[in-house]
């Protein structure tokens, strides 16, 4: 039998009564949605949907005035989406000027720096839309939250993965946005880290329609050094769709398409995910992503606090937020929380196929002297930001 | 010919049909295999499975100890088994959902949580009439009905909340806010205090009834297991009152906590994914549901050891046991 140490501790602290003498007292929080136009691609694929994200606050707002009915707290989400920037901008000053303190950005990260510096710094601002590496080690928005995982984290939990298994060849197609660029970087940097060996790096530019030509054009293409596995980076699936089954060597697809790491996805269905999912697709009549996640565990991350303070001021749920006590349960088989360097939540990551999850990063005996949820994405040496002390 | 050919199998019948009303058995439901299997507590044998309907989670005896409640979640029923024959005899209209539940001491009020629906669900065991249904918060979970029947307790695992529900009126008349994601609640013989887990939170939190104010929170910590992976599920607490064993999760341990002291006295291991435990009738033995490992552990009470595991259907999550 496994011997343990035996230990148990009082919190004391945390005892204090509460709910029974609840003053009431209405949250009201923005969602600022930007509908981005991804651009020309050659084949028809399926597109994100326009309320990718805002379905997720919807539901946080549901679920967090469930709760709120027993302490008196209610919750009210203003919704404001557009394609237009600047309109974003004015209408979020709006509405600060009407007294609302607490935002959640679905944006691109240049509109999210637009947005910060609009907003004054009483104005609590949790990123649930931008990927950006940049904005959590260098550009460093003042006192910014983040839930969605940074590319960072994605790819470390993939290369985590990979050297898991043993598959510590890559080839990295990469495809010709910005954002490809950064997943590929982020590849680069995950290969550094934990062992992996880039054999050959490609830049997909073929100006073809690949529906018709892909077993033409990908198997030489991916022709070349040997290789484990084939890493895509094509966040808006120009290439990145046909690659799987067209590769020049039978080895299999992981990255953007194939087997990729996400934030959230249908195939997480354990910790009671499934429930979650259920009352998802009742409300928003289809699955729910990972720019829903991220905006369900920002109003849920708001309203969390606002239960164990029994305040809607930002100070006191910024700090609270980014306090040891600030738990959140999240469907992902334990508790999250923030960073306090670069504001972002800490999470596990999932690695799935259209129709299954595959596994969930961390993996196992990768381990950091803090929590192993710090394998993942850039630690606080690596960051140039403070959110908290 | 014929006559020859059929005798051993009306035996065995007989044998069969008498043998339910024999003493000792468990029985456990499989979450991932919609049936029951039922544990001889004197062989340790499995002797039967039974088809039950999908997804069977929470089980619950009758006062008498002759019929089996059983939520089947995802045929929506909370279907009743006679023990003696093994077969379903009504489906109680549950609400959506069930997956746990309590019996009221007077034998026919039954609170359901339908965990989809953030209702509890009041069924008649007798009539089959919905009595009740009292809204309470996201995700309901665990339930318990105090031993004086006054309160019905449900926790709800998104609003973290322990909702007090008054059993003469059916309404809510109170809420506790726990750690995250609270599981499963117990109320002690004496109905004074009343024990909540908080699985993710790691925590299990011991209520003071009259005041339902929280009097202690128990941490856990193993050696060698990420504190992550420590998820208070279930809660036993033993006869003669001296032990609370929690059940832990994926850390694959239940704790043995001194119920004067709160202090953790072992940590015992058992299966993987340890969630749901009963004692035996005569209190000599916890057996223990492991969803991943899919088996029973068997804890010997008096002396703290783990003496056996037995393989059972894919993702047991509840046991009850008959004399």
């Amino acid at each position: 039998m496994l011997k343990t140490t035996r230990h148990l501790a009082f919190a004391g602290l945390m005892l204090a009564p509460i709910a029974a003498t609840a003053t009431p007292l209405t949250m009201e929080i923005g969602y600022i949605g930007e509908i981005v136009d991804a651009g020309p691609v050659l084949s028809n694929i399926i597109p994100e949907p326009e309320d990718a994200g805002l379905q997720g606050a919807r539901l946080a707002i549901t679920d967090s005035n469930t709760t709120g009915r027993f302490l008196k707290h209610h919750y009210q989400l203003h919704e404001v989406q557009s394609s237009d920037s600047q309109a974003l901008r004015e209408e979020a000053l709006a509405l600060y000027q009407q007294g609302v303190r607490a935002f959640v950005l679905n944006t691109s990260a240049t509109t999210l720096a637009g947005l910060r510096e609009a907003l004054p710094l009483d104005a609590l601002l949790i990123n649930a839309g931008s990927r950006s590496d940049k904005l959590r080690t260098e550009q460093c928005l003042p006192e910014l939250l983040h839930t969605i995982p940074s590319r960072a984290m994605l790819a470390d939990a993939l290369a985590q993965w990979l050297m898991m298994r043993r598959w510590n060849r890559w080839m990295l197609v990469r495809s010709n946005t910005e954002e490809d660029s950064a997943f590929a970087a982020a590849i680069n940097r995950a290969a550094h880290r934990f062992g992996g060996r880039i054999v050959e790096e490609k830049a997909w530019s073929f100006d073809t329609d690949l529906r018709r030509t892909a077993q033409k054009e990908l198997p030489p293409f991916t022709t070349g050094e040997e290789y484990d596995v084939v890493i895509v980076a094509d966040e808006r699936g120009d290439v990145g769709e046909f690659l799987p089954y067209n590769t020049g060597l039978p080895r299999p697809v992981v990255g953007t398409q194939g087997m990729m790491p996400v934030g959230w996805h249908k195939m997480i269905e354990a910790w009671g995910a499934a429930q979650l999912h259920s009352r998802f697709e009742q409300q928003a009549e289809r699955w729910m992503n990972e720019k829903d996640y991220a905006s369900w565990a920002a109003v849920r991350t708001i309203a969390e606090a606002v239960t164990r303070t029994n305040a809607t001021d930002k100070p006191t749920l910024q700090n609270y937020i980014l306090s040891d006590q600030f738990e959140l349960a999240a469907f992902k088989g334990r508790k999250l929380n923030f960073r306090n360097w670069s504001g972002q939540l800490r999470q596990p990551i999932a690695l799935v196929h259209p129709r299954a999850l595959v596994s969930s990063s961390p993996q196992e005996g990768f381990l950091h002297p803090k929590t192993d949820l710090d394998t993942l994405g850039f630690d606080a040496p690596e960051s140039r930001c403070q959110v908290a002390e | 010919m014929k006559f020859r050919a059929l005798a051993p199998s009306l035996i065995a019948a007989a044998l069969t049909v008498s043998s339910y009303a024999q003493a000792g058995l468990a029985y456990i439901s499989n979450e991932k295999d919609d049936t029951l299997s039922v544990l001889d507590l004197n062989t340790w044998q499995v002797i039967d499975t039974i088809d039950v309907g999908e997804r069977p989670r929470g089980i619950i005896l009758s006062k008498d100890g002759s019929k089996l409640y059983i939520c089947a979640s995802d045929s929506d029923t909370v279907q009743v088994m006679d023990l003696a024959t093994r077969k379903i005899i009504a489906n109680l209209p549950s609400g959506a959902d069930p997956e746990q539940f309590s019996l009221h001491p007077d034998d026919r009020k039954l609170y359901i949580s339908n965990e989809d629906d953030a209702l509890v669900t009041v069924v008649d065991t007798q009539t089959h009439e919905v009595l009740a249904q009292i809204e309470v918060g996201v995700e309901p979970e665990g339930m318990a009905v105090s031993p004086d029947g006054k309160w019905a307790v449900n926790t709800s695992e998104t609003t973290n909340m322990l909702h007090w529900i008054d059993t003469e009126t059916h309404e809510l008349v109170d809420n506790t806010l726990v750690d995250q994601r609270p599981r499963h609640v117990e109320f002690r013989e004496d109905g004074q205090l009343l024990w909540a887990s908080s699985e993710i939170g790691g925590t299990v939190s011991v209520v003071d009834v009259p005041s339902r104010q929280i009097i202690k929170k128990l941490n856990f910590e193993i050696k060698g297991i990420h504190p992550d992976k420590i998820q208070p599920v279930g809660v036993k607490l033993s006869a003669d009152g001296k032990y609370a064993f929690v059940a832990l999760g994926p850390a694959n341990h239940v704790a043995v906590v001194d119920t004067k002291s709160y202090e953790v006295v072992d940590y015992l291991l058992v299966g993987r994914r340890v969630w749901h435990m009963e004692f035996t009738p005569d209190n000599q033995y916890l057996l223990t549901t492991n969803g991943i490992s899919g088996d029973v552990s068997v804890i010997n009470v008096a002396d703290l050891k783990v003496e056996r595991s037995i393989k059972v259907g894919r993702y047991p999550w509840g046991v009850v046991t008959t004399p």
